[in-house]
C-alpha cells in the first residue's frame, strides 16, 4: 500500500489504529473459516463513526476495496480480506450507547458483544433474544451482517427481527440512517435490505436494537430416541398439535459423542436426542410441556428430562452449545455446513447424507434446529490422509445442494460470504441474482465494500458517475458490466 | 397521454386476450387522475410481459389489489393503466407440515386464512378490510395489525416474494423456508414499497397455529393518561398479549383492549393478573370484533373536512401525542380519533374545517418528529395532498432510496410519485 495512503490512515486512527507489520496483519487473514487466507494490506481500528467515515471516504477516493470487521467468529468467510484491499476492525467501537427499558430499545456500537447485551439489560428483566452459538465472541455488527439467528430464533426470530435503524457510512463515505427507534418509518425497509447483507452495502457504525422482556418461565426438555428419525417425527407431532416451542435442536449419536467427550453433559447415549424449550406465561409452559412429553413418549422416547433448575437447564444446553468446538476431540478436521430444508424433509435428507456419507466413507454428524430445518452437517475428516480434504469439500458441497433440491436453502444464518458463493447460482436463477446486485449498485455503485462476497460473478454498475476507470476487479479479470 | 395506451393496446391484447383489458370508468380514478385502461393478467409471466411492453412507452402503472389503498401516498404523476392482479388469486401451495404458505398476489386475506384454517394454522396478522385487501396490496402498503405485537409484522412473516420489476423480469428472492439468509432479503424492501419497485406477484409466508382460545378484555377510563400508564405497564410485565390496543377521542372516555391466546389456563391466569395489576374491573369481555373498530376510521370517506392518518411513535411517548391532540382541540378546534397499538403505531381520524387541517396535520408531524416518529396521511382531498405533504420530509436515506428506484425502475412507471419524496 502507498506510504501516502498509510500516512493519511494514521492521521484518522493514530499510529495504535493501524496495523502493518506482517506478523500482526495474519490475525486478520481469515475469519473462523479458516480454509481461506488472504494477506489484507492494512487493518484499520476506528474508535467513532467519524473516524468510519474518513476511512471510507478515503478508499472511496483511492478506489481501495474494503472489509469491515467484527469479531472474526464468521463461519463463511465474509471477513476474508480482498487482496490488496484494508479491513477495517470494528473492534474498538465497543459502546452500548443508550438503554431505554421503557420502550425496550438499546443503541450501540457495532464492536459491542452479543451476549454483553443481554449481561447489560438482564438486571431489569430484559434480554436481546438473537443468540448464535458463538455469542460470547460474536460481535453486534457481525449479527447485522449476517442476519445472526440463534437456537431461539424458531420463536423470537432473527437479528432483522430486532434491529429497528442503524446509522450507517455508504461505500461513498456518506453517514446516513436507515430506519430509526419508531416502527414503520415512511419509505424503504432499508434496514431490512442492510441487515443479512454481509457487509456488501456499507458500515454500520450505530445499531439500534430491541430488547424483550424475560418471560414468566422458562421449561426445558430433553427426550431420547432410538433414531433421529423417530426424534423428527416427535417434532412433528408438536408442530401439529399446535404448540410453538421457544427451541427444538436435535443431535445425532455422532454428535452426542462429540459433545460428552467435550463438556460431558452427560446426555443419554441414543440415536437421536431432541431439547425442546418452551416459554412464557407459567400456567401456559406447565400445560403445553405436558403435552410436549406426551408426543415425544407417543414417538418412542425412552426417557425424558426436564430441568428442574436453571442450573440444570444450563447443563442441558451446555452440550448442543459445544457441539461444533467439540468436534475436534472425535475427529482432527471437520466442515461445518449450514442448509435448511423444509422440516418434512428432514427423514429423506438425513437418509440421503447417511448413504453420501457411506459412499465416500467419511462421517456426518448432524444437529439439526430442527424446528426451522436449519441443519448442520459436519463431515469429519482428517487432512493428513491425501484426498480427503477434497472429499470433505464435495461432500459437504452436495449437502447443499441436495439441500436445495428439497427446497431448502443454502444458508440458513452463517452466510454465503466467500465459500458459498459458487452455490448461488445453483439456488437462485440469473434474473435473482441480477436483481439482487442492481440492488447493490445503488448502495454501492464503485463496487467497494466487500465487493468479491455473496455474489459468484460480481456486475459492475453501469449507471455511476465521473469518467470511466477501470475497477480493480475488471483488471483481475473477475468482474464485468451488466 | 390517453393516445398512448391505445396505441398499446393491440399488443397488451395479444398478452392477455381481449376479455381482461377494458377502459377505465370515472369510479377507477385515483386522487382525481383518471387512467385510461384496466388489464387483468391472468399469470406472473402476463404480468412481466404487460409491464415490458408499458415500460417500453413510458406509460404509467397502478398495480391494483381490491383497490382498498389507492387513495395512499401522493396522487400520481400519471396514471395510464391500472394494472388489476385480481386474478392472480390462488394459493399456490399450503405446506402445513412446514408451517409455510405460497400464494398469488391477488389473493384476498381472507380467503387465505379460510384456506389455512383449513389444516388450523392462519397468517398471524389482522390487516384492515381483509375482505378486500389483497396479499400483494398488504404488503405494499405495510398494513399489519394488532397482532404485530406479539407475531411481527409482514415484514417478519414474509420469507419469500416473486416480484416483476418494470422491465418484465420476474425476480424471486428469499424462498419457502423460514430460514434463509442467502442473498439480500429483497421481500423486506418490497414490504411497504407501495408498488414503487415492481408488482408483486407472489409471496412465501410463515405461518402459525390458529389459537386454541382467545379472550379480549377491555378497562373503560375517563382519564385516558391514566390508560396510557396501564398500556406501558402491561408492555413491560410478562403477560403475552395477542394485542393491546388503545382507542380514544375528543369527549369521550378512552378505552384499552387486552387480547389473549392460547390455553385457557394460560388465559385465566393472564387475565387474573392483568386485573389484579390494574386493580379495575374489566369491562364486559369484549368480542374479537373489537380490533376491526379500526377499519370504520381508516376508511375515509371523502369530504373536505376530515383526513386519516398513521402516526408512529414510541410506546413511551403515546401519552405525549395524546395531549398534543387534546390542546389542538382548543386551538383548533379539532375533533379527533386514535386507535393506537402497543407497538406505538396508530391510526387517527381528525375532523376540522378545511383551512385548519393543514396546521394541525403540521403540527401533529412536528411533534411526532422531535419523538422520533413519523406521521403519513392515508386519506384526504386529493388536491389537499400537496399542502398537507402526505409524507412529511424525506430522511436523509432518500438519496439512497430514490438510487434504489432508479436501479429497479428506471423509466418511473410504476405508481409514479406516489411515494415519498415524490418517488
Amino acid at each position: 500500500m502507498e506510504a501516502r495512503i498509510l500516512t493519511e490512515l494514521r492521521r484518522v486512527v493514530g499510529n495504535e489504529g493501524l496495523i502493518t507489520q506482517p506478523q500482526q496483519l495474519r490475525t486478520y487473514e481469515c475469519d473462523g473459516l479458516t480454509n481461506f487466507r488472504v494477506m489484507p494490506a492494512a487493518v484499520v481500528l476506528p474508535t467513532s463513526s467519524e473516524q468510519v467515515q474518513a476511512i471510507v471516504g478515503l478508499c472511496a477516493r483511492e478506489r481501495i476495496p474494503f472489509v469491515a470487521r467484527g469479531s472474526g467468529t464468521g463461519l463463511s468467510g465474509g471477513a476474508l480480506p480482498i487482496e490488496n484491499g484494508i479491513v477495517i476492525s470494528l473492534a474498538r467501537m465497543t459502546r452500548i450507547l443508550e438503554v431505554d427499558y421503557l420502550n425496550a430499545r438499546v443503541v450501540v456500537e457495532p464492536g459491542v458483544i452479543n451476549s454483553s447485551v443481554t449481561q447489560e439489560v438482564a438486571g431489569a428483566g430484559f434480554f436481546y433474544a438473537p443468540d448464535p452459538s458463538s455469542q460470547q465472541v460474536c460481535s453486534i455488527g457481525g449479527n447485522v451482517a449476517e442476519n445472526s439467528g440463534g437456537a431461539h430464533c424458531l420463536k423470537y426470530g432473527f437479528t432483522t427481527t430486532h434491529v429497528l435503524g442503524m446509522e450507517v457510512v455508504l461505500p461513498d463515505g456518506s453517514l446516513i440512517h436507515l430506519g430509526g427507534k419508531t416502527l414503520d418509518h415512511p419509505g424503504y425497509d432499508l434496514p431490512g435490505v442492510f441487515v443479512g447483507s454481509e457487509g456488501t452495502l456499507g458500515i454500520a457504525t450505530k445499531i439500534i436494537l430491541r430488547i424483550v422482556k424475560r418471560p414468566e418461565t422458562i421449561k426445558t426438555l430433553l427426550a431420547a430416541f432410538d433414531t433421529t428419525r423417530q426424534a423428527g417425527a416427535a417434532v412433528s407431532g408438536i408442530i401439529a398439535a399446535g404448540i410453538l416451542p421457544a427451541a427444538i435442536e436435535m443431535m445425532d449419536n455422532l454428535a452426542i459423542q462429540a459433545a460428552e467427550a467435550s463438556v460431558h453433559a452427560n446426555y443419554p447415549n441414543c440415536g437421536g436426542l431432541l431439547l425442546v424449550e418452551l416459554d412464557g406465561v407459567t400456567a401456559e409452559v406447565e400445560s403445553l410441556m405436558s403435552q410436549v412429553r406426551e408426543v415425544c413418549t407417543a414417538n418412542g422416547a425412552w426417557e425424558i428430562r426436564v430441568a428442574q433448575t436453571e442450573a440444570e437447564r444450563i447443563v442441558i444446553w451446555k452440550g448442543r452449545k459445544a457441539a461444533f468446538a467439540a468436534m475436534g476431540r472425535i475427529s482432527p478436521n471437520y466442515i461445518v455446513q449450514d442448509g435448511v430444508i423444509p422440516r418434512t424433509a428432514l427423514p429423506k435428507v438425513l437418509d440421503e447424507i447417511e448413504k453420501m456419507s457411506g459412499a465416500v466413507g467419511l462421517r456426518v454428524a448432524n444437529v439439526f434446529h430442527a424446528g426451522d430445518g436449519n441443519l448442520h452437517p459436519l463431515v469429519l475428516y482428517d487432512r493428513r490422509i491425501p484426498g480427503q480434504e477434497q472429499l470433505a469439500e464435495k461432500l459437504s458441497g452436495d449437502i447443499l445442494r441436495l439441500c436445495i433440491q428439497a427446497g431448502g436453502s443454502i444458508t440458513g444464518e452463517h452466510g454465503v460470504g466467500e465459500e458459498k458463493k459458487g452455490f448461488m447460482a445453483e439456488m437462485f436463477s440469473e434474473p435473482d441474482l441480477d436483481t439482487m446486485q442492481r440492488v447493490r449498485c445503488a448502495f454501492d455503485p464503485e463496487l467497494l465494500s466487500n465487493p468479491t462476497k455473496v455474489f459468484p460473478r460480481p456486475r459492475l454498475c453501469a449507471e455511476k458517475t465521473g469518467p470511466y476507470e477501470p475497477h480493480p476487479l475488471e483488471i483481475a479479470g473477475v468482474a464485468e458490466y451488466f | 397521454m390517453p393516445q398512448r395506451v391505445s396505441e398499446l393496446a393491440e399488443e397488451l391484447r395479444s398478452v392477455v386476450g381481449e376479455d381482461h383489458i377494458r377502459s377505465a370508468t370515472p369510479q377507477e380514478a385515483i386522487d382525481g387522475v383518471d387512467p385510461e385502461t384496466v388489464i387483468e393478467p391472468g399469470t406472473s409471466a402476463e404480468i412481466g410481459h404487460v409491464l415490458e411492453i408499458a415500460d417500453g412507452a413510458g406509460i404509467g402503472v397502478i398495480p391494483r389489489g381490491g383497490g382498498t389503498k389507492l387513495g395512499w401516498g401522493n396522487p400520481p404523476r400519471c396514471a395510464d393503466l391500472i394494472l388489476s392482479t385480481a386474478r392472480l388469486n390462488r394459493v399456490l401451495e399450503h405446506a402445513w407440515a412446514d408451517m409455510t404458505v405460497t400464494v398469488e398476489a391477488g389473493c384476498t386475506v381472507a380467503v387465505l386464512q379460510r384456506t389455512l384454517a383449513q389444516h388450523g394454522q392462519r397468517l398471524a396478522i389482522d390487516p384492515l378490510w381483509p375482505e378486500r385487501a389483497t396479499i400483494g396490496g398488504i404488503l405494499a402498503a405495510n398494513d399489519s395489525g394488532s397482532l404485530r405485537l406479539r407475531f411481527g409484522s409482514l415484514r417478519d412473516l414474509v420469507i419469500g416474494i416473486t416480484l416483476a420489476l418494470a422491465d418484465g423480469t420476474l425476480a424471486r428472492s428469499g424462498g419457502k423456508v423460514v430460514k434463509n439468509v442467502a442473498g439480500y432479503d429483497l421481500p423486506k424492501l418490497a414490504t411497504g414499497s407501495l408498488g414503487t419497485l415492481g408488482v408483486i406477484t407472489e409471496a412465501v409466508f410463515r405461518l402459525h397455529p390458529l389459537p386454541r382460545q382467545s379472550r379480549v378484555v377491555s378497562f373503560e377510563f375517563s382519564d385516558s393518561a391514566a390508560l396510557g400508564t396501564l398500556l406501558l405497564k402491561v408492555l413491560d410485565s410478562q403477560l403475552v398479549c395477542s394485542g393491546l390496543q388503545y382507542r380514544a377521542s375528543s369527549g369521550e372516555n378512552a378505552h384499552l383492549d387486552v387480547g389473549f391466546e392460547g390455553t385457557a389456563e394460560g388465559i385465566a391466569a393472564q387475565v387474573e393478573k392483568l386485573v389484579r395489576m390494574t386493580r379495575l374491573e374489566p369491562a364486559a369481555d369484549a368480542g374479537p370484533q373489537v380490533w376491526h373498530i379500526r377499519e370504520a376510521l381508516a376508511f375515509w370517506l371523502g369530504g373536505d373536512s376530515a383526513l386519516v392518518a398513521k402516526f408512529s411513535a414510541l410506546p413511551g411517548d403515546l401519552g405525549k401525542v395524546l395531549e398534543r391532540l387534546v390542546s389542538l382541540e382548543q386551538t383548533h378546534d379539532l375533533k379527533w380519533q386514535m386507535i393506537a397499538e402497543g407497538v406505538g403505531i396508530g391510526l387517527l381520524r381528525l375532523e376540522a374545517t378545511s383551512e385548519k387541517l393543514a396546521d394541525i396535520v403540521l403540527s401533529l408531524r412536528t411533534h411526532l418528529a422531535g419523538l422520533g416518529g413519523s406521521l403519513a396521511v392515508l386519506g384526504c382531498p386529493a388536491e389537499k395532498k400537496s399542502a398537507i405533504n402526505v409524507w412529511g420530509s424525506p430522511a436523509d436515506s432518500i438519496e439512497l432510496m430514490r438510487r434504489i428506484k432508479r436501479q429497479l425502475d428506471p423509466h418511473g412507471i410504476l405508481n409514479p410519485g406516489r411515494f415519498v419524496g415524490g418517488i
